[in-house]
């Protein structure tokens, strides 16, 4: 199970006269379980704020957020997070990168080596097992990111960008692994971006936020079938709209 | 393992061999005195000597005992210190001003009130060197720890990994142990430089330096010139000893990196 709800959510700042900045106000939505929800705004919009408050990484000033019916108030294994940058530890190798959130559970190191190896093979760097992140190519750190992730059985993914740093290929090659990670896993997705191809391709919704303070501006259904053919005509059309309403915010 | 060619590491071998005989040369028909500078030759007969006699024996393990209580000494008050200032603000602000004054004291300067408090006893020797050695391991380690990046915080917490204990433990440790490291060799170079100046203070009755001062007393200074060498070739040997352990086991995960 994997039902997110975002309630009313809010976030100031303050700057260093002590003035407040609204961040983020009353954000609503939901995410039902299972579907794949990506986050899409103008730059500076809190979308990384929102994400990071669903993780509990930030404290949002008021509103609430729930899990399955839980309030969430501090990170969890729970709560899966893939990171815009390089976050595998540099000091483990790829294995122990896999193993450390089930390491950290107090799972026996045997069995956990087990559980990685297998998500190593669904990603194909089995054979990395042994390699340290700095022998890996961006594309491979962020599918291992996403396995060490996914190890922990989490309800929801919460991803950041995650390939924002990666080469077009890459990029296009690593969207459709996570769609058949998503598919096969079942697991509820909360994915923010800045590219509108990257969201129209991946989700189910499409949360567009505002300029500051970032509100959300309207939730957008994706009713294209899958697999999708990103050059497709109704492809095409939503991901027009979908820049005009950035287009609007920019201004 | 890279193998040189032979007629490269020739160099080495050709320029090391010429200094020696330079070395020869002057101190036999230029100077001409043992006294102001022996000779290679002399240096080879001393150094046989004190091995036929068994002291040199005595005098590196009594001077490794002094360098290790030191040592040993620093890395464990020292690391945990600066995991607490580097992790707890507070610590930090608690432990900066009394660390800032004592630091700056010389090691050396300390070598009366470490004859006063421990007496001419091994100890003695091994506080001088914990003295100098402490703080660079402090100062490294509070570095290694400052500069933890907070990604890899935030990707521990949301793994599971919440507790502080385990923070510093499985993220800012193994983070910083390059700069630890760093900071361990510094710590062994002032370490092996106060030991000398403790034994030579006569902290202690036996050791390395010691031996320079009581021979430089006999005015036999090819024995002063043996241990002079003796100090620099063990130094060199510890450090690189160290290093051959560190980045080759322990830091095999950074490419390319000197430390």
């Amino acid at each position: 199970m994997g039902r997110l709800v975002i309630e009313n959510v809010g976030q100031s700042f303050e700057k260093d006269r002590g003035e407040a900045t609204d961040a983020l106000r009353d954000v609503n939505f939901e995410v039902k379980d299972g579907e794949f929800v990506c986050i899409i705004g103008p730059s500076g919009c809190g979308k990384t704020t929102l994400l990071r408050i669903v993780a509990g990484l930030d404290r949002a000033d008021s509103g609430r957020i729930l899990l399955d019916g839980e309030t969430i108030n501090s990170p969890d294994p729970r709560r899966g997070m893939v990171f815009q940058e390089y976050s595998l530890f540099p000091w483990r190798t790829v294995m122990d990168n896999v193993t450390f959130g089930l390491d950290m559970s107090g799972m026996d190191r045997k069995e956990s080596r087990k559980i990685a190896e297998e998500y190593l093979r669904l990603v194909g760097l089995e054979q990395f097992r042994d390699s340290y992140p700095y022998e890996l190519s961006g594309g491979m750190r962020q599918r291992i990111a996403i396995v060490r992730a996914l190890a922990n059985d989490p309800a929801v993914l919460l991803m950041d960008e995650p390939f924002g740093s990666l080469d077009a290929q890459t990029r296009n090659k690593l969207q459709q692994e996570l769609l058949q990670i998503w598919e096969s896993k079942k697991i509820t997705i909360l994915f923010v971006t800045h590219s509108v191809d990257e969201a129209v391709y991946l989700s189910d919704r499409i949360a567009v936020m505002t300029s500051r303070p970032g509100r959300i501006k309207e939730m957008v259904d994706v009713d294209l079938s899958r697999p999708r053919d990103r050059t497709s005509t109704s492809a095409n059309k939503l991901r027009n709209r979908l820049l005009n309403m950035l287009a609007e915010e920019n201004k | 393992m890279k193998t040189k060619p032979v007629s490269k590491k020739g160099i080495e071998i050709i320029s090391l061999v010429t200094a020696i005989i330079i070395w020869q040369l002057i101190a036999d028909f230029v100077i001409g005195n043992t006294f102001i500078l022996p000779s290679f030759t002399d240096v080879v007969y001393a150094f046989i000597k004190i091995i036929e006699k068994g002291v040199l024996f005595t005098d590196l393990s009594i001077s490794l005992l002094h360098f290790g209580i030191g040592i040993i000494s620093a890395l464990v008050i020292g690391v945990p210190t600066g995991i607490a200032m580097g992790w707890f603000h507070n610590a930090d602000r608690a432990a900066d001003p009394l660390i800032e004054i004592v630091r700056p004291i010389p090691p050396l300067a300390w070598i009366p009130f470490a004859i006063v408090w421990f007496g001419l006893t091994h100890i003695s020797a091994g506080f001088v060197v914990f003295v100098g050695a402490v703080f660079p391991i402090i100062i490294n380690t509070l570095t290694g720890f400052k500069s933890v990046s907070k990604v890899y915080v935030e990707a521990g917490k949301v793994l599971g990994c919440m507790k502080s204990t385990s923070l510093i433990r499985y993220i800012a440790l193994p983070y910083s142990l390059p700069s630890i490291a760093a900071g361990i060799r510094i710590a062994m170079g002032v370490g092996w430089m106060c030991l000398v100046a403790a034994e030579m203070f006569g902290v202690s009755k036996n050791g390395l330096g010691y031996k320079i001062w009581w021979h430089y007393y006999l005015h036999q200074m090819d024995f002063v010139l043996v241990y002079m060498l003796i100090l620099g070739f063990l130094g060199l040997l510890i450090d690189r000893v160290f290093r051959w352990y560190v980045d080759g086991k322990l830091l095999k995960w950074r490419k390319g990196v000197v430390v």
